[in-house]
């Protein structure tokens, strides 16, 4: 099936369970305003990468300064529970992509269920980042008690860094690593929650009949959304978590 | 090409008088406040801005009236610190960078587009109010202690220092992301929305440079957001990459900054450009000169604007190489530019030249622009930046290009297209003198500053060493006669809302599709959707019957 969006002049809204889709007043067919949404949603994701890609400019500076850091700073980061969530967003990428191909074809009962579980990934993925995060806290790498306490610049500690175990010891700046991992991942881990929040919305619009091969823009786009969170995250393994 | 055949196929002469249009289609407040017609946005924009510029205006007489004297006029040293940073921030974040394309774009790219409002109105509308946030929590940071850092927040200070930075930081992300969205909303628009037969190379030079502008604001912006971003996160949990007491790198910010600020002075720049652009054309009667040039040209600048950021940091310790090659970039950025401003003289040279307000600030920008494109060559050449970094040199060169180029483009545009948004002409002479005023008040303020920082005069310094004094005081008094011309602008253009004359429907002869629409256009732009059938600025074209047809 063409994604371009022509063939939903053709299909009408199958059955009364559907709702009809009407055209904003300031385009003149419904392919237009289809490659109009599009073409805008692909440029906002295109800004959500420039945004990380600070992040990763950032990311790549100090390993290259400090790449005794980021070796052992890897080390200490479970690499097969950040293997378990890539898996985990994959599968729900899968997900998410059947459920706009169900949304195209007017299968209302098995959107609403690809969708359910897709936010499922997100719920899994995020208790799993929550026990990461739980872990390095009980080290010391990140107290989150202590995380706006600030420097204390006469005797040089950074509050939510104290290392009580000495892992970090031998390298210079080994809050560095967890500054740029807690930070890169709670930035993805909020994206998480957003595309979350908005394929309950998507749920909330099928249940009603709203999306169907006549019109089903919303779920398009917030597949895409999706799929942009998951491809984030495929580079935030690696770099974390193998680089050592 | 085809002659004497009208450009598009609705005509304006139908009912003249009466007619409802966008602005008294409907009233309340709601009407306005949650409006998704891009008239209505870019009026609001067009108050927002006005105000921000005002503001700002405010704090630039202050700063100059403080500089009177060697020891300082008005104000403790830190206070100084934060009356600059404010005039700094609130002219470039909340007036230039939104200015011309949230109000003159939003009011004119569709209707030049010949399309019935931009493709993603509810985005308009979100953008809008993403910069009344952004403009909140600016004001929201001066209530909370101000800020002083200068508006480029230059790490380590803007991470120790005791103020509102974490305010304003996140007031710039609001602000940032209302002018990505703006400019995603053109690219869309430009892309889907153009009218049957206006093809890229016949669309007005103003739809180019917004494009152009456009691209930088969704490519660029981005990298400013996340960087305002780790700065607040520096200050609320010590991230510590900007923080050399915790192995961080302040340079690293400087790269960041400028990785959109230098870009930014083009998001800034390109719309001044669009805007000469269509006036030189319509009130020299002319084709442009150069056409394909100027709207390659605006590419080009927005392009070459990604490789040079590093030129603003030759004294932040580079690498020599980096510095080469970001000095040798520079120049390339003349090109294009170059191109424009002989293309303009070139379509004004035996034009049929009508000296009317908007082309009296078009001249203006003509020439302070060359003066101010000249200098940033000068300042682009290594060893010279080296000597008049951070002095009143560097000072008087960006006020040369963002007050003296783009505020008076806007200026300009704004009398142009004035009797086309409210259908009513203000006072023409008020307006020339004004416009001579603004031109000999800008030009006394900022000539002084090139020769005493070429004199070795530091920017942002709240006391000087009395030799400087005579130029300051030409400064200030320049400023003053400044601040009296726009004042007076700002009279007489209020003043014909309430008692103008009527104004033409198409006022100036234009032949662009925002002049063939009813004055002030209805609701929905056009009463036939319109089709082009001939080349852009093609006055053969003209029906001048519209030119002496009142507005509605």
């Amino acid at each position: 099936m063409s994604h371009d969006g022509h063939h939903s002049v053709v299909i009408p809204a199958p059955g009364p369970e559907f709702q009809s889709h009407t055209v904003a007043h300031h385009f003149d067919t419904p392919v237009q305003e289809f490659q109009s949404a599009k073409l805008g949603f692909w440029l906002f994701l295109a800004t959500e990468i420039l945004l990380f890609g600070g992040l990763f400019a950032a990311y790549f500076y100090y390993h290259q300064m400090y790449h005794e850091t980021f070796h052992l700073g890897g080390q200490q980061l479970d690499w097969w529970l950040g293997a378990l969530n890539t898996s985990v967003l994959l599968l729900s990428s899968w997900t998410m992509a059947m459920g706009v191909r169900s949304a195209q074809t007017s299968q209302k009962g098995k959107l609403l269920m690809y969708c359910g579980l897709t936010v499922l990934g997100a719920v899994i993925f995020l208790v799993i980042k929550f026990f990461e995060y739980k872990a390095k806290n009980e080290h010391g790498l990140i107290e989150f008690a202590h995380l706006f306490d600030g420097y204390n610049g006469a005797t040089g500690q950074l509050s939510w860094f104290t290392d009580h175990d000495g892992v970090m010891a031998g390298v210079p700046h080994g809050h560095l690593f967890f500054a740029i991992y807690l930070t890169m991942t709670a930035i993805h881990g909020l994206h998480v929650i957003i595309g979350a929040g908005l394929i309950v919305w998507i749920m909330k619009g099928a249940a009603k009949g709203r999306f169907h091969a006549g019109y089903y823009l919303p779920v398009d786009l917030v597949g895409l959304y999706w799929h942009l969170v998951d491809l984030i995250w495929i580079f935030l393994f690696p770099l974390l978590y193998l680089v050592s | 090409m085809t002659t004497n055949v009208p450009a598009v196929d609705t005509h304006v002469a139908e009912p003249t008088s009466g007619r409802k249009n966008f602005l008294n289609c409907s009233s309340g407040f709601m009407s306005w406040a949650g409006t998704l017609d891009h008239k209505r946005i870019g009026l609001m924009y067009l108050v927002g801005v006005s105000i921000a510029f005002l503001c700002g205006g405010l704090f630039a007489l202050l700063v100059r009236l403080h500089l009177w004297s060697p020891e300082g006029a008005l104000f403790a040293n830190a206070d100084y610190n934060q009356i600059f940073t404010l005039h700094g921030a609130f002219m470039v974040f909340l007036f230039v960078i939104p200015a011309i394309p949230g109000s003159l774009g939003n009011m004119v790219l569709p209707l030049m587009l010949g399309a019935k409002d931009v493709a993603l109105p509810r985005l308009n509308l979100l953008s809008f109010y993403l910069w009344c946030s952004g403009a909140v929590m600016a004001t929201l940071a001066i209530i909370l202690g101000g800020f002083d850092t200068g508006w480029t927040f230059y790490a380590p200070y803007s991470i120790y220092t005791d103020k509102a930075v974490v305010s304003i930081g996140l007031g710039i992300f609001l602000l940032g992301f209302s002018s990505i969205f703006t400019g995603l909303n053109f690219i869309v628009t430009v892309h889907k929305l153009r009218a049957p037969g206006l093809t890229w190379f016949r669309m007005p030079l103003f739809v180019w440079a917004l494009y152009a502008t456009s691209i930088l604001q969704v490519l660029a912006t981005p990298v400013l957001g996340i960087t305002v971003l780790l700065v607040a996160f520096e200050r609320l949990y010590n991230i510590g990459i900007f923080d050399p007491r915790l192995g961080g790198d302040p340079v690293l910010f400087e790269h960041f900054f400028w990785f959109y600020s230098h870009p930014a002075v083009y998001i800034m720049v390109l719309p001044a450009f669009g805007i000469v652009s269509e006036l030189v054309s319509v009130h020299s009667r002319k084709p442009l000169f150069g056409y394909k040039l100027i709207a390659f040209s605006s590419l080009a600048i927005a392009i070459i604007s990604f490789l040079v950021w590093g030129h603003h940091m030759f004294t932040s310790g580079q690498s020599t190489y980096a510095m080469f090659a970001f000095s040798f970039l520079t120049f390339f950025v003349a090109i294009p530019t170059a191109i424009k401003e002989f293309s303009w003289v070139a379509t004004i040279w035996k034009g049929s030249i009508a000296l009317n307000s908007p082309m009296l600030y078009t001249l203006a920008f003509l020439i302070i622009f060359a003066i101010g494109g000249l200098t940033g060559v000068i300042l682009g050449a290594l060893n010279v930046d080296i000597h008049l970094h951070d002095t009143y040199f560097v000072v008087a060169h960006f006020h040369y290009v963002m007050m003296g180029s783009i505020a008076l483009a806007f200026f300009a545009g704004l009398h142009h297209w004035w009797p086309k948004m409210f259908g009513v002409m203000y006072n023409e002479t008020l307006a020339k003198i004004a416009c001579g005023i603004i031109f000999i008040g800008f030009n006394t303020t900022f000539l002084p500053q090139f020769i005493m920082g070429s004199r070795g005069m530091p920017r942002r310094y709240a006391t000087y060493v009395p030799e400087y004094a005579p130029y300051h005081h030409a400064s200030t008094i320049g400023a003053v006669i400044l601040g009296l011309g726009i004042a007076l602008m700002v009279y007489y253009l209020v003043a014909s809302l309430f008692s103008g004359k009527r104004a033409m429907q198409n006022q100036w002869g234009g032949v662009t599709l925002d002049w063939h629409t009813p004055t002030p256009p209805p609701l929905e732009n056009f009463d036939h959707s319109p089709s082009v059938t001939t080349e852009v600025y093609d006055y053969s074209v003209l029906d001048l019957e519209t030119t002496r047809t009142p507005a509605s």
